[in-house]
């Protein structure tokens, strides 16, 4: 092996020897763009710091997020409590550290529910086109008719409230926007000669749409899923403040800003520093998403 | 090999149809290089749409590598028809390397030594191995309708369709083209049909072809009777002018 071997040089070259060296090239020159982004990687650094606190949450907190302690109930923030205590007087720094794991998993249940599934409405039906495309985009149209926050709301009112149906909630009113786009990608290059290419070797329609429809519609699908993200988040602590999220004692910050609407005047911090770390997660994935899309939108260069 | 009957082929958006071509006939025996010439709307494409079965209504009889093409091509038509676009900056899918390019219509067809033959198509086509994991946008025109070539080679087709295939190229790139494709016809015995707006690229790589014009098959001509006699349509005459070029006017 020659000490000179640079993996820099590895990665940005022409004459890549694998497909892995071709497929990490072309993720290092994404990052290389990304890198010198600052606004994007403001965005990077507070979900990285989101994620973190997630894995790390039992060691970072002293307290367990469930202990009540009534005569230490609505306590200042202070060295022993730095976000203070709530009303029950359980810590708030604790309950917000444990309230990322929610967060996070409420975000990436419905990212993995609605991405794939608006990809899928809309790129079969953009690429059939004919009555097929007329069904399905008139459903994307019903469903996008109805105000996000409300349709969930009805949902989770018939299924009853829980984190699992807000899930579930959020992700049916979050597809049709990804149907639209994957939809408006394909319509550009289905009639493309490198689809009628595929046609001509044999390719089955199945193979066409998930081997060369996919690739091209995943970029715009990213940019719009990582900004969609911030109104997930905002859309899980509407639900939660409304009591039909994450039900008590659960940590969830939407909750935790609901319970200290009463005490918002007096101990302001109850309500406010969830409110903040919602404002912060969810500015941190605009951010990321703006960033993604200078990286990845080809329009945009 | 290929036989064209009374070809028609419409267009259709909405109510309006377009009648591309207008019921042409022309034969193309095996290992015989045929070239339609016309100018731009002169429904040239629309026969080769048509000949690989991209084409959704046509009427007429089509029978190609004892094959009628249809939009559901049989595994076997797909292995003996093959076709070169004419961009190839649009012809290649932007996120597959070469590899994966040169490897789908293998997998596709369940051939084995996929990893040999994606090598040796390189080398058949005139680039070396260090092409062959780059994307598209890492390589020039040239190289990229070379590596479409290949893509239309590597099933061992019979017949090959052209369209228009140096028209995206610079000159110097064009004469390398096409004679790569001659050399490889030769070698393989392969059947071509060339489509092209130039009269010189057409007479360079067919022994005969059929002028078009507005549709139809205004004459059928051989390369010797285009350098030694008369055509008799005066499109014909246009065209043969123009490929000239800029001669004096006097003259």
């Amino acid at each position: 092996m020659t000490p000179a071997w640079n993996s820099t040089r590895w990665l940005l070259s022409h004459t890549p020897g694998s497909k892995v060296q071709a497929r990490l090239g072309r993720i290092y020159m994404g990052w290389l763009t990304f890198r010198s982004n600052p606004i994007g990687m403001t965005g990077l650094v507070i979900v990285a710091l989101l994620v973190a606190v997630a894995i790390l949450a039992p060691w970072l907190s002293e307290h367990t997020p469930f202990t009540q302690s009534l005569p230490d109930r609505l306590r200042p923030p202070s060295h022993d409590h730095w976000f203070g205590t709530d009303e029950l007087g359980r810590d708030i720094f604790s309950r917000i550290v444990h309230g990322t794991r929610i967060t996070l998993l409420i975000v990436c249940l419905v990212v993995i529910v609605a991405a794939p599934l608006g990809l899928v409405v809309g790129s079969v039906s953009g690429y059939f086109g004919g009555w097929l495309d007329i069904v399905a985009m008139r459903i994307t149209d019903i469903v996008l008719a109805f105000p996000r926050l409300i349709l969930a709301l009805a949902f989770v009112a018939a299924l009853g409230p829980g984190l699992e149906n807000a899930v579930i909630a959020i992700a049916v009113t979050a597809w049709p926007p990804y149907a639209r786009i994957a939809r408006a990608e394909t319509m550009t290059i289905r009639h493309s000669d490198f689809i009628n290419a595929a046609r001509l070797q044999g390719a089955t329609h199945f193979r066409v749409i998930t081997c060369h429809v996919f690739p091209m519609c995943a970029s715009s699908l990213i940019i719009r899923v990582s900004l969609d993200m911030a109104g997930i988040i905002l859309t899980a602590a509407g639900l939660g403040f409304l009591g039909l999220g994450a039900q008590p004692p659960a940590p969830e910050w939407g909750a935790m800003v609901s319970s200290g609407r009463q005490f918002m005047l007096d101990q302001w911090w109850v309500a406010a520093i969830p409110g903040l770390a919602i404002l912060i997660v969810s500015l941190g994935f605009n951010l990321l998403g703006d960033g993604l899309r200078d990286v990845l939108d080809p329009r945009s260069h | 090999m290929i036989t064209v009957e009374e070809l028609r082929v419409d267009f259709r958006r909405g109510e309006d149809i377009l009648n591309a071509v207008a019921g042409i006939t022309f034969h193309v025996t095996a290992g015989e290089s045929y070239g339609l010439v016309g100018e731009s709307g002169s429904g040239k494409s629309s026969v080769l749409l048509a000949l690989s079965g991209l084409a959704k209504e046509w009427s007429g009889t089509i029978q190609i590598a004892g094959e009628t093409p249809t939009e559901r091509r049989s595994m076997d038509f797909c292995r003996s028809v093959q076709m070169v676009f004419q961009d190839p900056f649009g012809s290649l899918h932007p996120k597959h390397t070469v590899d994966s390019i040169l490897s789908e219509p293998l997998s596709i067809h369940g051939l084995g030594d996929i990893s040999d033959r994606v090598s040796a198509a390189l080398t058949e086509i005139g680039l070396d191995q260090s092409f062959r994991f780059r994307y598209p946008h890492q390589l020039s025109g040239g190289q990229r309708q070379r590596i479409a070539i290949a893509r239309a080679l590597i099933l061992a087709p019979k017949v090959i369709l052209l369209d228009e295939p140096t028209s995206a190229l610079d000159v110097s790139v064009q004469a390398e083209i096409l004679n790569l494709l001659s050399d490889i016809r030769d070698r393989r015995g392969l059947t071509f049909v060339l489509v092209s707006h130039d009269l010189a690229v057409v007479a360079h790589m067919c022994s005969r072809f059929g002028v078009m014009h507005l549709g139809e098959l205004v004459e059928e001509m051989t390369v010797e009777r285009l350098r030694t006699g008369e055509p008799e349509h005066p499109f014909t005459r246009q065209l043969i002018a123009a490929a000239r070029g800029y001669e004096p006017a006097t003259s």
